[in-house]
């Protein structure tokens, strides 16, 4: 069963955002990884990079199908995790330990777009 | 056969210094290598696998027996239209007189092969309520891009600049794919919960960006197997808009005989011949994508194109090539696609399954179609998710085993199918829901053929409850077992050699 981190926001498009600060920490959700089946590949941006809210910072392959990740929230990317570029199945293993990248925050009141873990487990179940 | 010992592959069959033919020992190469740069030549002997002849043949023979195709069994592949080629349009396309021709070759001494091209350009017409064909486009995505180009060339010469295809999120991955390779910039369009273009949706984005909107791509019935009711009602909007109406023929076989693109509102639309006409796919051959369009578009289909030039008093009509300059007439478009005139070859086949149908018996094709999905659909949702409720068209969607307590996945009943001697339907497509399992058996196929394999579709519905690891590990009879996926898609290894090294 996938499950659903308190504590995270998340997008109608699966990705989740942990929000520590100025900075936001990007990844697919559990029940992403779940529905995605084993990951092959994840393409990520650049450090520096810019990312708007509701346009796609990169994609993630599975055997099943690639899918575009959509930036949940606006800023520029500060780190991405080097780790997936060598073991994307990480995301398989621990969708929420494992953040995909680091965002400066542009617009804090992007915020308000998402939902809890409640809501979002609710918009999975429909 | 000793599948053991010629399974191997070539290379591991090798053996150095083992040869298949024997050559004069004092010949002389370097005529061969002459008139080749140095840069060129090469320093060592290519590493090729050495083997006598026998052993080559076996091998092959051996993978051979590992093919299956449509002549072995039935082969469901949703959204690929598997039907049969008859043997019949490969007589016609091995004709002497058609295989030898030369592109280049004058009209006259041609005359026949024009006319078939001709007669098939017509065809294609009279079949999608279209006013002409190029035949030009050397396969379905070929001929996406041609029809795009074809879009870009109309709006040009009226001086608009128009940017957006709009498509919906149900589509076919290659319509996306063209759009990007012609330039233009994609916008999806959402869909309702019965899997049909969200009407509602595609009006608000016309009134945010009408005038920006080059066409809308659709295919009817679409992606999941499901008529588009609001056709009419899409097409009109779209052309409020001033944007065109482009038909994917993807599954234009649900369709043959019953209703037209054309009489849909389509401006625009590519045939697949290795889909609804029966040529072979993929391997089989080369591909052949026509593109066809509504009166008034003509004039920007690519050049060459074949035209009939009327009969004089009493003699017969023949018939010419247009290479762009004046034989009809008119000055014909400056857009090219591909070399001359594409594959001959398919379009003789596809004007062979057309005639042999003949006008009264292709108009059971698309009903057929439909009737035999719309059967396996109603004798499986007992044991198979069915998301969409309701008449489909020529392919049904299933959304994996309804009972996924057992573990069992779309992938593992696929794997299992192949144990008792069925092609795979095509899984995890579509994209909209998780377990996709895409059912097309074409109009080609018995009623025994479709119980049997439906009787087999409830058996491994039965082996996931009572032996869900017999499925999940299968296939068991088959000459390679499971393959590991994941593995295979992280670390491809193309080259032999490459294996040997490490």
């Amino acid at each position: 069963m996938a499950l659903f981190e308190e504590g995270l926001l998340y997008s109608e498009s699966h990705e989740y955002v942990r929000v520590e600060g100025e900075y936001g920490y990007i990844g697919i959700s559990d029940y992403a990884q779940h529905a995605l089946g084993n990951v092959v590949y994840v393409d990520m941006p650049e450090v520096d990079d810019e990312v708007t809210a509701g346009e796609e910072f990169g994609a993630v392959e599975s055997v099943k199908a690639a899918s575009d990740l959509i930036a949940p929230m606006s800023g520029t990317v500060v780190e991405v995790n080097e780790a997936l570029e060598d073991k994307p199945e990480l995301l398989n293993e621990d969708a929420f330990g494992n953040w995909i990248i680091k965002v400066q925050l542009s617009d804090p009141s992007e915020l308000d777009a998402l939902m809890d873990a409640k809501a979002y487990e609710a918009h999975c179940a429909e | 056969m000793n599948r053991t010992l010629y399974g191997n592959l070539i290379f591991e069959l090798s053996k150095k210094g083992r040869r298949g033919y024997s050559l004069p020992t004092d010949y002389d190469r370097s005529h061969t290598t002459a008139e080749l740069p140095e840069a060129l030549l090469r320093k060592e002997p290519a590493r090729l696998p050495e083997c006598d002849e026998l052993t080559v043949v076996r091998h092959y023979t051996n993978l051979s027996h590992n093919n299956f195709g449509v002549n072995d069994g039935f082969y469901p592949l949703g959204s690929c239209t598997m039907k049969y080629n008859p043997v019949i349009n490969e007589e016609i396309a091995g004709l002497k007189a058609f295989a030898g021709l030369h592109p280049l070759q004058p009209a006259e001494t041609c005359q026949g092969a024009l006319e078939v091209y001709y007669n098939l350009q017509e065809s294609l017409a009279e079949l999608a309520g279209l006013s002409q064909f190029t035949l030009n486009p050397c396969a379905g995505a070929h001929g996406e891009l041609t029809g795009l180009i074809v879009i870009r060339a109309y709006h040009e010469s009226r001086n608009e600049v128009r940017t957006k295809v709009l498509i919906p999120d149900s589509a076919h991955g290659t319509n996306p794919a063209s759009a990007a390779v012609c330039g233009l910039e994609v916008v999806e369009v959402k869909s309702l919960a019965n899997g049909t273009v969200d009407t509602d949706h595609l009006r608000q984005l016309l009134s945010e960006m009408g005038g920006e909107v080059a066409a809308m791509m659709m295919t009817n019935p679409n992606t999941l197997g499901i008529f588009e009711t609001n056709v009419l009602e899409i097409t009109e909007m779209v052309h409020k808009a001033g944007g065109l109406m482009y038909y994917d023929g993807a599954n234009l076989n649900a369709l043959l005989g019953e209703c037209r693109p054309g009489d849909m509102g389509f401006d625009v639309m590519h045939i697949n011949l290795h889909k609804t006409f029966s040529t072979p796919h993929g391997g089989g051959g080369p591909g052949s994508g026509p593109v066809g369009v509504r009166k008034g578009l003509e004039q920007f289909l690519p050049m060459p194109r074949v035209v009939q030039i009327p009969a004089e008093e009493e003699g017969l009509e023949s018939f010419a090539v247009d290479w762009g300059t004046s034989v009809s007439g008119e000055r014909g478009s400056e857009i090219a696609v591909g070399n001359f005139f594409g594959n001959f070859g398919v379009m003789l086949k596809a004007y062979a399954y057309i005639l042999s149908l003949g006008r009264e018996n292709i108009r059971e094709v698309g009903p057929l179609a439909v009737l035999n999905a719309n059967y396996i659909k109603e004798r499986l949702k007992d044991d198979y998710l069915l998301p969409i409720e309701g008449l489909c068209k020529h392919e049904v969607v299933f959304d994996g085993l309804r009972d996924k307590s057992t573990g069992v996945t779309t992938m593992d009943v696929a794997k299992r199918l192949l144990d008792y001697g069925y092609h795979a339907p095509t899984i995890y497509f579509p994209l909209l829901f998780h377990e996709s399992l895409m059912i097309e058996p074409t109009e080609n196929e018995s009623k025994e053929t479709i119980d049997a394999f439906i009787d087999v579709m409830h058996r491994i519905a039965q082996e996931a409850k009572t032996d869900p690891e017999l499925v999940k590990t299968a296939p068991h009879n088959t000459p390679i077992g499971r393959v590991d996926d994941v593995l295979a898609a992280k670390q491809a290894i193309t080259t032999f050699w490459k294996v040997m090294k490490e």
